[in-house]
């Protein structure tokens, strides 16, 4: 679908809380928007972004028009262990862009 | 008396129907959120419990150039702890065409309960945004910003 960007520590202490940042390129087309020519531009945006960390969902949101452009979302976790968190951004379309960050916990 | 007829030779009843087209044209642009609208989609989230003021911090600049990209954080005062955490947050606008923004689903594993993100503004407003506690309190605080050049008008 797009270029994704995700930031998560390679390393952390067991029961850190560390911030994850996830940000990928989309245009996010309101629906309310005008082309060019004169016509509206039919909505396409992502409404769904999920994280696992180990297949344990961590956090979710429902997204709306009014997320900007290239959407970037930032939350936090604890990091319990050593394993894969991976991230899914889900389009109008039902399409769905799947990316992972593997993180060592000691 | 007799109707004059209008400029350009056109009569009073065409002027009549072209200026009821022009307000059908007007009605078809896309609805802008009213408090209304946002009350709704606030009762829509929280049902009928009380939002009580406080524990909510909604970061927001509060004059922005560009209502593109406006970045915002809410962070809620929780212990984020399997017994008393942050189930979600909402986040809603009083202008915007649709009053929804974004809501996220957290856990207690967050740690804390701090999300940011960025975004659109179509007018200078206020922007709410609630918490949903593990207890199933609802919590709020409300911001107000000035957008000099708004998002969704530019073509």
């Amino acid at each position: 679908m797009a270029r994704a960007l995700i930031n998560v520590p390679a390393k952390a202490k067991r029961g850190d809380i560390i911030e994850i940042k996830a940000l990928i390129s989309h245009p996010m087309e309101t629906g309310y928007r005008t082309g060019a020519d004169g016509a509206l531009v039919p909505r396409d945006i992502i409404n769904r972004f999920l994280c696992t960390y180990n297949g344990e969902e961590i956090f979710s949101a429902d997204l709306f028009p009014a997320i900007a452009a290239n959407p970037f979302i930032s939350f936090t976790t604890t990091a319990t262990q050593s394993g894969r968190i991976a991230f899914r951004w889900i389009d109008d379309q039902g399409r769905a862009q799947l990316e992972t960050a593997e993180i060592t916990v000691e | 008396m007799r109707e004059r007829s209008g400029t350009f030779g056109a009569t009073r009843r065409e002027v009549l129907a072209s200026s009821a087209g022009a307000v059908a044209l007007i009605l078809a642009r896309p609805a802008r959120a009213t408090l209304e609208s946002m009350a709704a989609a606030i009762k829509a989230f929280v049902g009928e419990a009380q939002v009580q003021k406080g524990k909510v911090a909604l970061e927001i600049p509060p004059l922005v150039e560009n209502g593109n990209s406006v970045p915002l954080t809410v962070r809620v005062d929780s212990p984020m702890t399997p017994q008393d955490f942050v189930r979600s947050i909402a986040i809603f606008n009083e202008k915007n065409p649709q009053p929804n923004v974004a809501h996220f689903h957290l856990s207690p594993r967050a740690g804390r309960a701090a999300v940011s993100t960025r975004i659109r503004l179509g007018d200078s407003q206020n922007i709410v945004a609630i918490a949903q506690l593990s207890d199933g309190t609802f919590w709020s605080d409300t911001a107000e910003l000035i957008v000099t050049l708004p998002a969704c008008v530019e073509s």
